[in-house]
């Protein structure tokens, strides 16, 4: 069985990203002879003489009159190497808001630029969000190379530029891939094109088959959101107590001592189930069962934790927010915090700043927050919860900023302050 | 960030990621519900539900939305997995909806789109606030839109202008009286996972997935059984076909399709080698109109 990749694509509008998408499906021939005949009968209603690939991912009754992509889809294709996962993120300025949600859970970013244009504004505030929200690689695409005559020239200048900037936002060299591509014609997305002989890099489809995929480290703390206790009180199981979840970050050993947070009590691990027989040890990605030493008090929301190095236990904290609603925020709001397994009342009480995203800079006390903007903020809440940097894992430092009267998600929230990192090494780097 | 590698493969990522899930409903969520028709995704949906508990039992109870229009053979595989189970099955039945005039029988006789008025009730009567569903993202391209985690206005309706953000794997879960959440644990396995998985866990199916000998009648380029659906009409007839089902529905418009696929290694051959999509293969009401499943998504259909 081949491994699994998640990426997510991100570019501006009509820079040709759901072609590009399509492109894909196409030639991995991921799509099946009755989707594509209902692409080539819509292609000839709207009187166009090839089919139109990008009709094969605009799902949506209104993406298709429009011609644009609205929401945030998934796609799924594989190859012999390898089953991919991906999120298609609109482009349009007012939807930034999907590309933090593609990006949370991406294992790889794919940005397009148009040939003709280069790097826009656009480009550079797609590859920020990325790089805040921690994908670990970006791919640029360089698009419409046939416009451009294929020209080697346009490309060097335009991936030279990409890699700059996204070095700055505190990527190593190895982790940018820069590919020119037609996603029109179908250069090098998935067959080689003779037509850029001056390349001799992968096809996009090569380096996403051999791309390392990162994982959270098995080295890491050992993080166990307990989700749910599982207590079968039946004749076979009459004093079964199992702490049910998924390991957030780390790996977990029978033997191994744990912390409960926040309260701190501590124990030993005695065992590690799964339905299908119990294991050793568990790293992080597995949904288990731990069973414990002593009978405590655990239920959900607890944290379980490595005792040697448990996470800080804390009732304010800073943190980075992608703010996605309508909603503005003001400091002073009463929200929910979602923070692993547990959702507790909160106040955030400072509004630090704003990410300037033309400028890749930081506003200081811009007063309010709106739809698709990101700031820095204090959050306090009610009681102390176990938190961990979201720079060091994407699941103890994420959380979900919740509306207490409506239930909606107001916003994406990132622990500690990984926005003036990024800030930071831009300015440093003098880009743009 | 370290790279190493992951103890997990693809498959029992999927996994991993659809027992997380279940227990994130059993956690936050007072009266979930799994759909259950006895079909391939609702029947692995079980078995991943089965897993995220052991060794207590599923503790949420099980509904068939019956258009009356099923296939004998899984109807009786419903029956005797419930039962292994221990588990509780709600019926609503779309016949009790005809017969009381509530619901008028389609001129095409099709059942599937009258699921959505006894679904929307039985959803309400029993107060449910998650409803589990085995649809995936694969299947359809508005279904490519859907979340995991997916609000329900209290009319059961779907605005996927309106959808929430799904961010990393946290789940948001929040509604108000009368909403409810359709919850969708398979959202990232294709076709072919599912085929894997079922391979891998030995997970019996209702075994007209399987290829057997049937009598069926040709009607819009589907094989279609004989039922009570109104089939075969005087124009139809009758031939007897080496055929399996790649989907389980409504008998009215779900199609066999001609294969000599008898285990599930032979299938598997034939799913990867297909140039249909199954719905596109064997469902007539996907084919209604370029934006069929998204409308009948939009009035509360699953």
């Amino acid at each position: 069985m081949s491994d699994l990749l998640r990426l997510a694509t991100a570019g501006s509008v009509d820079d040709g990203k759901s072609t590009l998408v399509g492109r894909l499906l196409y030639d991995t021939k991921s799509v099946l002879a009755d989707t594509l005949d209902a692409v080539h009968r819509a292609s000839a209603d709207r009187g166009l003489s090839t089919p139109d690939l990008s009709l094969l991912v605009d799902g949506l009754r209104s993406e298709r009159e429009q011609g644009i992509t609205i929401d945030v889809a998934y796609r799924y294709f594989a190859t012999p190497k390898r089953s991919f996962v991906l999120a298609d993120t609109p482009g349009h300025v007012q939807y930034t808001r999907n590309t933090v949600t593609g990006a949370s859970t991406a294992q790889l970013g794919v940005l397009l630029v148009d040939a003709r244009k280069g790097v826009i504004e656009q480009t550079r505030r797609h590859a920020a969000v990325l790089a805040l929200l921690g994908v670990p690689r970006l791919v640029l695409a360089v698009n419409k190379i046939d416009l451009v005559d294929h020209d080697e020239a346009t490309f060097s200048r335009i991936a030279k530029e990409f890699t700059a900037h996204a070095t700055a936002l505190g990527y190593p060299d190895d982790a940018v891939v820069t590919i020119p591509v037609s996603a029109l014609a179908g250069d090098n997305v998935v067959e080689r094109s003779d037509r850029t002989p001056w390349y001799d890099g992968p096809t996009l489809l090569e380096h996403l088959e051999t791309v390392p995929v990162d994982v959270d480290p098995h080295d890491a703390p050992f993080r166990f959101p307990v989700q749910y206790v599982i207590r079968p009180r039946t004749a076979d199981y009459p004093d079964y107590r199992g702490y049910a979840g998924q390991v957030a970050a780390g790996t977990v050993r029978v033997g191994d001592e744990i912390a409960v947070l926040p309260d701190g009590l501590r124990s030993t691990v005695t065992g590690i189930d799964t339905a299908d027989g119990p294991l050793d040890q568990a790293a992080s990605g597995q949904s288990v069962t731990l069973l414990l030493a002593h009978d405590l008090d655990i239920s959900r929301g607890d944290l379980i934790a490595g005792a040697a190095v448990p996470p800080r236990v804390t009732d304010e904290f800073d943190a980075t927010v992608c703010w996605l609603s309508e909603k503005a925020l003001t400091p002073g709001a009463r929200v929910l915090v979602k923070h692993g397994t547990r959702t507790v009342q909160a106040i955030v009480t400072h509004l630090h700043t704003r990410f300037d995203e033309q400028n890749l800079t930081t506003v200081e006390d811009p007063g309010t927050l709106t739809l698709n903007e990101i700031g820095q903020v204090t959050v306090r809440t009610t009681t102390a919860v176990p938190l961990d940097d979201y720079t060091k894992s994407r699941h103890m430092g994420s959380f979900l900023v919740i509306d207490a009267a409506d239930g909606s998600t107001l916003a994406a929230g990132l622990v500690g302050d990984p926005l003036s990192t990024i800030t930071r090494d831009v300015a440093l780097a003098g880009v743009p | 960030m370290t790279t190493t590698t992951t103890t997990l493969d693809a498959l029992g990522r999927l996994e991993s990621e659809a027992v997380h899930i279940f227990r994130e409903v059993a956690g936050e969520f007072d009266r979930p519900v799994i759909l259950f028709s006895g079909g391939k995704d609702s029947t692995l949906l079980l078995h991943l539900a089965v897993k995220a508990f052991w060794p207590a039992p599923v503790p949420f109870p099980l509904l068939h939305v019956d258009t009356g229009h099923n296939f004998d053979e899984v109807i009786a595989f419903r029956d005797k997995v419930v039962a292994q189970h221990g588990l509780r099955l709600e019926v609503a039945k779309v016949q009790d909806y005809i017969d009381d005039g509530r619901l008028t029988e389609r001129p095409d006789g099709t059942r599937n789109p009258l699921q959505t008025v006894p679904l929307l009730d039985a959803i309400t009567g029993h107060k449910f606030d998650a409803v589990f569903g085995g649809g995936r993202r694969d299947e359809e391209r508005a279904r490519a839109k859907e979340r995991i985690f997916s609000l329900r206005n209290s009319f059961g309706q779907w605005e996927p202008r309106r959808q929430r953000p799904e961010l990393w794997n946290l789940y948001n879960g929040r509604h108000r009286p009368g909403e409810h959440v359709r919850v969708f644990p398979l959202s990232n396995w294709t076709e072919l996972d599912v085929w894997h998985y079922i391979a891998r866990e030995n997970i019996e199916l209702p075994d007209i997935y399987y290829a057997h000998r049937r009598e069926v009648y040709l009607r819009d380029g589907m094989w279609l059984a004989e039922g009570p659906w109104g089939g075969p009409r005087e124009n139809e007839t009758m031939v007897e076909k080496t055929v399996r089902y790649r989907t389980v529905g409504d008998g009215s418009c779900t199609g066999a399709v001609e294969s000599d696929a008898a285990d599930i290694a032979t299938v598997i051959a034939e799913v990867a080698a297909s140039r249909l999509t199954e719905r596109g293969a064997t469902r007539a009401d996907d084919r209604l109109s370029e934006a069929a499943m998204e409308d009948r998504k939009r009035e509360g259909y699953f």
